[in-house]
């Protein structure tokens, strides 16, 4: 029998401007052991699905139609009294955020035991025996004494684990997990996951996994629901959508995925979500706008050279210097980046990758350490006018699309704000054509020029961003983290972007990026940043068939494993 | 995309939610309605006042401490009566009004000015000069905004020669008040620089070469003035407070040129020999037009930042 039965749900937002049908006519059943997952990209329903089951939708989100069946009774029409008490007993929940799913004021004891004596009804021995059992089951070392800490006392990924261990304390027939491996590093991701599907199978639970990640799905799942604009596309065994969906969504949802094994020349078709505007195709640079100025001449050694960085951060400010605290968020760091090369950084969070960036930019001051540009080095310039003329060559491109841009500025305005700065147009006319000519050069109709920030997605965001960065007719561009906050299919479109402009304008990159598949893909050589300090340098083939150090096998071996997934249709470059 | 032209300034403001929420509002719609009145009756006061207060040859002795109009004695010219010296006081509740609004509008200016530069200079720059301009604001928010203006027009009225007094005390007052109110401005938009300056499109600009100076100016502040409007709405009411409050302790404008409070402090020696309408009419006015200034910032609080409520 199916342990939860979603039949025919359809969900509505209705607001001023009309309403939204979120979820339409979805069915989805889980039984037990089993793990469904719901995948899709940003926008799809698939967490608007999760919440209507738990009944925690958001006003003024309201089910219109379906019904929800757990172990055959139907539970979508309970009272919110008899809602509540299905919500943590019956169905257990993990969200995104560890650090925001737990009472940060409340000892892990408090939490744990509260909820098992509220819903098994045991005493108050018997729950804390429970609750230390639990503890030890998530894999949690020296649960006696790690239960009376607070969550703050939990790394992120041990959080994640008291956070299952809260959704298991019940005994719940179902878990719903909305992403719940999303806000941690790779190498934790593996063990969550594992650990997830592991306590599934022992405890004979169905789960319903609602994410955005290929890689999640090919780890976890057995069956897949594929969701696209609240339509239910596609389901079926994992093994079936991942190797040989049959949906064009799908298929182009899985060409699109980066991977680790295979390097692209370019992704295949990539714009079922948002039409990419036809892109003025190969330029040519000689006579363009954005190919004049450029004859820096010839240039000896290394582009960018950078030499025993070091970056201190304070991190218990005080009066005097002695009782001050620092660290270094980057230390010793040394490397050089050729001309026309595109150079990476993979690390995890907090391994000092975009202090990197952001001292090569000059947005940070080392507190030691050289960055050579063509042989001049930046650190020491002084003046800003002296600056100017680097700050023309080199531009960089963010990560969040929704802060990079001035809200309060057409986009015409955020364009050509870089040319009037740096004069490099005679007249405002002048300024007006190139701004839409770059426009229309990242993929953007001319008419985006008098629109605001606001009214764009995060992809075309991100296109008005290298609009942008490309403006002052740089030669060297630093991508910090360009494409993690996108959707596949948009990171496909903005990382084919960026290649062609690459070879177009014969651009130096540094590449800056968590995702290793997407490293592979875009850059020549890689660098391996641990705990601000470079662990390796290698050719990117060579580190991902051969790594050296001891945490580059440990990251390339805990990488979600994408071989299911189907090879139709891509443009594999072959070395 | 394709066919989207340029959206004129007047169909976005229609557009946007704040107007959506302005026209679901009724209490929003009534008090910018009385201000409205208020501010036109004042900037117009020369051309619909009933009768000119201050044209001399126009006072009638003979008029003076006439009821209003509905009592026995009341004089159908004289709306809501008149003073001790034969002015209407409708008519000259709507000249003060003018003093009134203008020190009121002035004085949140110049602290808007004052408040606003310091603080985004203090959430950009940070470290020491962040330290010194807070602590300043600290000290001074440690008085009485109201003693600091007392204060001041002591001092102003002691450097100024006697035969100017007249002359520049209405601007004494509008940088008394002003400068007593910049503290709230700069805490404000100091808070919003804090986290604007760590946004992206601000390191973007600091990249492409832009000098702090300009974007503090381009950038930073229209993204910081959401929270500046609504503080100025209120400030507004509590300015125009603070001025009756002055005037009516006899430190603010000369008794020539009346504004609220004067007209208040006036009619309260009469209080108490039965003419209730030399201070009643200028208090209720008074009243009225700081309420619906009130409500109004009120209620754009609540429109911009639905989660404060």
């Amino acid at each position: 029998m199916e342990l939860l039965d979603i039949k025919g749900l359809q969900i509505e937002f209705p607001s001023r401007r009309g309403t939204v049908v979120a979820v339409k006519g979805v069915n989805l059943t889980v039984r037990p052991g089993e793990v469904l997952g719901v995948v899709g990209e940003s926008g799809a329903g698939k967490s608007t699905i999760g919440n209507a089951v738990i009944g925690l939708l958001d006003p003024p989100g309201q089910m219109s139609g379906g019904e929800v069946f757990l172990k055959g009774e139907k539970i979508n029409d309970l009272s919110y009294e008899e809602k509540r008490k299905i919500r943590g007993r019956r169905i257990g929940m993990i969200f995104q955020d560890p650090l925001t799913s737990l009472d940060p004021l409340q000892t892990i004891e408090q939490q744990l035991v509260e909820t098992i004596e509220l819903h098994l009804k045991l005493g108050k021995k018997k729950s804390r025996e429970r609750a230390v059992d639990l503890l030890h089951q998530v894999g949690i070392p020296d649960p006696e004494v790690r239960i009376q800490n607070y969550p703050h006392q939990f790394s992120g990924g041990m959080r994640q684990r008291v956070v299952i261990a809260l959704a298991l304390c019940a005994e719940p027939e179902v878990i719903i997990a909305d992403e719940p491996t999303t806000a941690l590093d790779v190498s934790i991701q593996a063990q969550i996951l594992e650990l997830m599907r592991k306590l599934c199978r022992e405890k004979q639970v169905g789960m319903l996994i609602i994410t955005h990640d290929m890689g999640v799905i090919a780890d976890i799942t057995d069956r897949v629901a594929v969701m696209f604009q609240g339509n239910l596309v596609e389901e079926g065994t994992t093994q079936k959508i991942l190797g040989n969906p049959d949906h064009p969504y799908t298929k182009s949802l899985i060409s699109a995925v980066p991977r680790a094994d295979v390097r692209l020349r370019r992704f295949p078709m990539v714009d079922y979500i948002e039409k990419e505007e036809d892109r003025k195709m190969l330029l040519d640079i000689s006579t363009h706008w954005l190919g004049q100025g450029r004859d820096f001449g010839k240039i000896e050694g290394p582009l960018i050279s950078v030499k025993d960085l070091v970056m201190t951060f304070v991190t218990k400010p005080a009066f005097l210097k002695k009782n001050r605290q620092s660290f270094n968020a980057v230390d010793s760091v040394s490397f050089d980046i050729k001309q026309g090369e595109v150079f990476g950084i993979v690390g995890e969070s907090g391994s000092g990758k975009s202090t990197v960036a952001r001292i090569i930019s000059g947005l940070y001051k080392p507190a030691s350490g050289a960055v050579f540009f063509d042989g001049t080095d930046l650190t020491q310039l002084g003046s800003e006018k002296k600056m100017d003329v680097f700050r023309k060559q080199m531009q960089m491109i963010f990560q969040d699309p929704f802060s990079s841009l001035n809200g309060r500025m057409r986009v015409m305005d955020i364009v050509a704000e870089p040319i009037r700065f740096h004069k490099l147009a005679s007249s405002n006319r002048e300024v007006e054509t190139i701004v839409t000519d770059l426009l229309e050069h990242v993929g953007l109709g001319r008419q985006a020029a008098v629109r605001f920030p606001h009214e764009f997605s995060g992809g075309q965001r991100q296109r008005i961003s290298i609009a942008r960065a490309l403006a002052t007719r740089p030669r060297f561009l630093i991508c910090d983290e360009p494409t993690s906050a996108l959707d596949v299919s948009i990171q496909a479109q903005i990382l084919n972007l960026l290649k062609d402009l690459q070879e177009e304008l014969g651009l130096t990159m540094l590449f800056i990026s968590h995702d290793l598949p997407v490293i592979r893909q875009m850059c020549d050589r890689v660098g391996v940043m641990k705990m601000g300090k470079l662990v390796e340098v290698a050719e990117t083939e060579a580190l991902f068939t051969n790594p050296q150090a001891p945490y580059t096998q440990e990251l390339l071996s805990l990488m979600p494993k994408l071989d299911k997934l189907s090879h139709k249709g891509l443009d594999v470059e072959t070395s | 995309m394709e066919n989207i032209v340029e959206k004129s300034r007047i169909a976005r403001i229609l557009d946007s939610d704040i107007w959506h929420s302005f026209t679901r509002s009724p209490v929003a719609i009534i008090s910018s309605i009385v201000t409205l009145i208020v501010i036109f009756s004042a900037v117009f006061a020369p051309f619909i006042a009933p009768n000119d207060p201050f044209d001399l040859v126009a006072i009638d002795i003979m008029d003076s401490s006439l009821p209003p109009a509905w009592e026995v004695e009341g004089d159908p010219r004289f709306l809501l009566g008149t003073d001790d010296q034969g002015r209407g006081i409708l008519s000259t509740i709507m000249y003060g009004a003018r003093i009134s609004l203008f020190v009121g509008f002035a004085s949140v200016i110049f602290s808007m000015i004052v408040g606003i530069s310091l603080g985004l200079i203090s959430g950009y720059v940070g470290g020491r000069t962040d330290a010194i301009i807070m602590r300043i604001a600290d000290i001074q928010l440690s008085f009485p905004a109201i003693l600091i203006a007392l204060l001041l027009d002591g001092v102003a009225r002691g450097l100024v020669p006697k035969e100017m007094h007249n002359d520049v005390t209405i601007y004494v007052l509008v940088f008394a008040i002003g400068i007593s109110g910049w503290v709230q401005y700069a805490r404000t938009v100091r808070g919003s620089t804090l986290v604007e300056k760590n946004k992206e499109y601000v390191q973007a600009a600091r990249i492409i070469g832009i000098r702090p100076g300009t974007i503090l100016r381009r950038h930073v502040l229209p993204n910081v003035m959401g929270p500046v409007m609504v503080i100025a709405t209120i400030h507004l009411a509590i300015a125009i407070i603070t001025e009756a409050t002055l005037s009516f302790l006899g430190v603010g404008v000369p008794p020539t040129t009346p504004s609220l409070g004067t007209l208040i402090r006036i009619g309260n020696e009469y209080l108490f020999s039965g003419e209730w309408w030399i201070t009643i009419f200028p208090g209720a006015a008074l009243v009225i037009l700081v309420l619906a200034v009130n409500l109004l910032g009120d209620w754009l609080r609540d429109a911009l930042n639905p989660k404060l409520r």
